[in-house]
Formats: C-alpha cells, sequence, structure tokens
C-alpha cells in the first residue's frame, strides 16, 4: 500500500459528488415525467389503461433496481446502443422512479374529496381541466411531503450506478480505496457526504409531513 | 438482429433456485434479527434518557441517510481492514439486520405512538409489571396496526439483498453475474433473474399474509364476529408510515 489520504483525493471525491447530483437530478426529472404519465394512467377512467399501469408499478417495485440497472445497461448495448453510463443510468432510475412516483401521486389524488369532481362537472369542466385546475393544486399540497421523501431515496439509489461504471460519489470512493486500503475513512467519508446531501431533505419532508399532519395529533 | 434466446439458461436451472433460497434465507435472517433491534431501538428512543435517545436518534438517522451500498461496503471491508474477516454471507446479513433496525424501529415507533395514553395508565392502575405493559399492551397492538408497512418495508429489504452481490455475497444476483459471464447470455440472465425477484416477493407477501393471520387472532376474531352479524368487518386500524423506495 502506498500513500495516504490525501488533499487531492478529497477534491476527487467532492467533484464526484456533482454526478450523483447531476444523476439524481436527471432521473428525478425524467422520473417525474414517467410518474405524471403513470399517474395519468392509473387514474384513468378506461379500465385496460388502469389496468396496464397497475401491472407496471407492481412489477417494477418487484424487481431490484440493480437487476434493472443491468437489464436496461445490457438490454441496450446487445441492441447495438453503446450508450454512456449516465444514460443506461438515467434511463434505468427514470423506469424505477417513474412506478414509484406514479404511485404515491395517484394516492394523493385520490385523497382528494370526491365532491371536488362532482363540483367541476356541474361547472362543465372537462376532465383534463378538472385535474389541472382543481385537483392537481390541491393534491401537490399532500404530494410535496413524500415527493421530497422519495428524492432522499433517489439520491441514495444512484449508488447504484457506480455498479456499471458511473464514476459518481460511491465509484469515486470505491477508486480510492482501491489505491490506499483505508475502508473505514474512505467509506465513512462518503457516507457523511450523502448524508450531508440527504439529510436536510428528509427534515424537510418530515417537518412538511408534520404540518398537514396537525389536525390528527 | 439479436434475438432473446433463453435455451444456454436451462443447465442452470438449479443455480438459479439455490440463488433465490439463498436471497430467502438472508431476508429470513435479516428480518428476524432487524425485527429484534428495531424493537429495542423504538422501546430506547422513547426512554427518560436523553443520552439513549440522541443515539438512537443518531442510529435511525446516519442508517435512513446514507446508501445501503455505502453501509456494506464500509461494514466489509471496513472491518476487513482492521482484521476482522467474516463471512461475505454474514457480512451482508448483518449489514442488512442494522439497515433493517432502523427503519423497522422508526415504523415501530410510529405505533407506539398511537397507543393511547389512558390504556398505559390503566395497565399501571392494573399493577401489571413493566415488562408486560411494554408487550401486552404497547407492543403488540401497536405491531398489529403497522404490519402493513413493516412487510413493505421488508419486501424492499428483500430487494436491496441484491446489493449484496457487490462484496460478493451468494445470492441470486450474484449467482446471475456467474450465469451471465458463463453464458454470455447477459439480457437473458437479467430477465430471468428479475422475474425470479418478482416471485420473491409474490411468497414473501404471501408468507406476511399467512404470519398475519395466525399472528393477530383479534383482528380475525373481529372479523368473524362481523360475519356473524352480518356486517361488514370495520376498516382496520393501520399506520401507514411507508418510506417509498426504503432501503436502497
Amino acid at each position: 500500500m502506498s500513500g495516504g489520504f490525501t488533499s487531492s483525493h478529497l477534491v476527487y471525491l467532492v467533484q464526484s459528488i456533482g454526478w450523483t447530483l447531476v444523476l439524481s437530478a436527471l432521473a428525478f426529472v425524467l422520473g417525474g415525467i414517467g410518474g405524471f404519465a403513470v399517474m395519468l394512467a392509473r387514474i384513468s377512467p378506461r379500465a385496460w389503461l388502469a389496468r396496464v399501469a397497475l401491472v407496471y408499478i407492481e412489477a417494477i417495485q418487484g424487481i431490484p433496481l440493480l437487476i434493472l440497472l443491468f437489464i436496461v445497461y445490457f438490454g441496450l448495448s446487445v441492441y447495438g446502443y453503446q450508450v454512456p453510463a449516465l444514460v443506461a443510468a438515467g434511463l434505468a432510475l427514470m423506469i424505477y422512479s417513474s412506478a414509484y412516483l406514479g404511485d404515491i401521486w395517484r394516492g394523493c389524488i385520490e385523497a382528494m374529496p370526491k365532491p371536488q369532481w362532482e363540483a367541476s362537472e356541474c361547472l362543465s369542466l372537462t376532465r383534463w381541466q378538472t385535474l389541472r385546475l382543481v385537483i392537481i393544486p390541491q393534491a401537490m399540497r399532500l404530494a410535496l411531503p413524500p415527493t421530497v421523501g422519495f428524492l432522499v431515496q433517489l439520491i441514495k439509489m444512484t449508488s447504484l450506478a457506480s455498479v456499471i461504471g458511473f464514476i459518481e460519489l460511491t465509484r469515486a470512493g470505491q477508486i480510492i480505496n482501491n489505491s490506499i486500503f483505508q475502508p473505514f475513512l474512505i467509506f465513512g467519508l462518503v457516507g457523511a457526504f450523502y448524508f450531508v446531501l440527504c439529510y436536510p431533505l428528509s427534515r424537510w419532508s418530515q417537518s412538511m409531513e408534520n404540518k398537514l399532519n396537525v389536525s390528527n395529533r | 438482429m439479436f434475438s432473446l434466446d433463453f435455451s444456454p439458461l436451462l443447465p442452470y436451472w438449479p443455480t438459479f433456485m439455490l440463488g433465490a433460497w439463498l436471497t430467502l434465507k438472508m431476508t429470513c435472517v435479516a428480518v428476524f434479527f432487524g425485527l429484534i433491534l428495531g424493537m429495542l431501538v423504538a422501546f430506547a428512543k422513547r426512554a427518560k434518557l436523553p443520552v439513549l435517545t440522541r443515539l438512537c436518534i443518531v442510529y435511525i438517522e446516519a442508517v435512513r441517510n446514507t446508501p445501503f451500498l455505502v453501509q456494506i461496503f464500509l461494514l466489509y471491508f471496513g472491518l476487513a481492514s482492521i482484521g476482522l474477516r467474516m463471512p461475505t454471507f454474514a457480512a451482508a446479513a448483518l449489514a442488512m439486520t442494522i439497515n433493517i433496525g432502523a427503519y423497522a424501529a422508526e415504523i415501530i415507533r410510529a405505533g407506539l405512538e398511537s397507543v393511547p395514553r389512558g390504556q398505559i395508565e390503566a395497565a399501571e392502575c392494573l399493577g401489571l409489571p413493566k415488562w408486560r405493559i411494554g408487550w401486552h399492551v404497547m407492543l403488540q397492538p401497536s405491531i398489529e396496526k403497522v404490519y402493513p408497512a413493516l412487510t413493505s418495508q421488508f419486501l424492499l429489504m428483500m430487494q436491496a439483498s441484491a446489493i449484496a452481490s457487490q462484496i460478493s455475497a451468494e445470492e441470486l444476483t450474484a449467482v446471475a453475474n456467474t450465469v451471465q459471464s458463463d453464458t454470455f447470455r447477459s439480457l437473458e440472465t437479467y430477465i430471468v433473474v428479475a422475474a425470479l425477484y418478482l416471485a420473491l416477493s409474490l411468497v414473501i407477501k404471501l408468507i406476511a399474509w399467512a404470519v398475519g393471520e395466525h399472528l393477530f387472532k383479534r383482528r380475525r376474531a373481529i372479523r368473524l364476529a362481523a360475519k356473524r352479524a352480518g356486517k361488514t368487518p370495520p376498516d382496520p386500524q393501520r399506520i401507514d408510515t411507508v418510506i417509498p423506495g426504503g432501503a436502497a
């Protein structure tokens, strides 16, 4: 073993946080779009569409993200698309988070009282108008805490992208550890960086949740 | 054009089955010890000792806000670096236990908080010893309430066990990695494994349901009574503090 932990190692680790954030943001935006579509399908009045969305949600939630990551990564490559690891990881995370976000948001939409829909119908709003102008703005308040909570999970999940060779925080830690075997220090540091990213979001989500639940305390 | 061909995987069928069994075993071990740890931490967090409460909070928050992959690396390579080498299966199961312990503690704590103050006071008035209040009045009803949240957490943990393949602990994903490097049929291998994980989640859901039916006699009795009286059974009280996406 040569050398100890130097400042250049630390700089390398800190720089790789940027890639963790890029991947998280990419996955969150793509997953949000996908999740919105899944949510719309799930509450659709067309029974077959709702059922397809249900099967999608159940199937994705039953498969580990790691396996999904491998399927996307190898799946794209055997069909001749050599994509960068960022794209494969982003795609897998999108599929995964769209199922979870779709399910979370569906719950929030369905928590809205039925008379809201009926009143909108009386005002002759179309289904899309009802959703956009009446239901979604109110459901947002309910949806924000679990969505932020999921964002925490998403940041943690990006650590799995290290497996297909995307150099983010965890991968950077592994690379340094391979050269100067000091796992306690390095992975402790990596864990601490994740904690710094996730803890404020967790607290924020929790405090919003508490505010929503004031009535039944 | 590439087409899916599952036939080279057929000889590996017993290997896949063994992998699935190991995943199930690892999950069961971790759930068992994790649940015990979670109960202890949930009670410890409520104790009137500021130091203990603070310690529990640190433990829970540290586990919940760092990735499982980093936890498992820290545990396995960290302990190896100070000369404590353990088998990968044990290391993976230990990491999972620690992880489940934190999530379960938070879920059980939510259940404990929902026990009405009056019930505990009534039990105290009846002169029940402390441990009986803890077990009969507090823990059992709250486990019943949070049971759905707990089982979905365990399900997530079963999936997170795939991450144990990264320290080459023998389980389904690690088996898949070996098979795909033997057969060069990577996509097919992972599709098969995905299907196996889906089947495993169904199995665990079934086990959880059966255990729930067996354990919570009260729930069964209420439903039976309602059926006899010709009424619909009352909605069971439950608390869903599912942490979306848990583990990972």
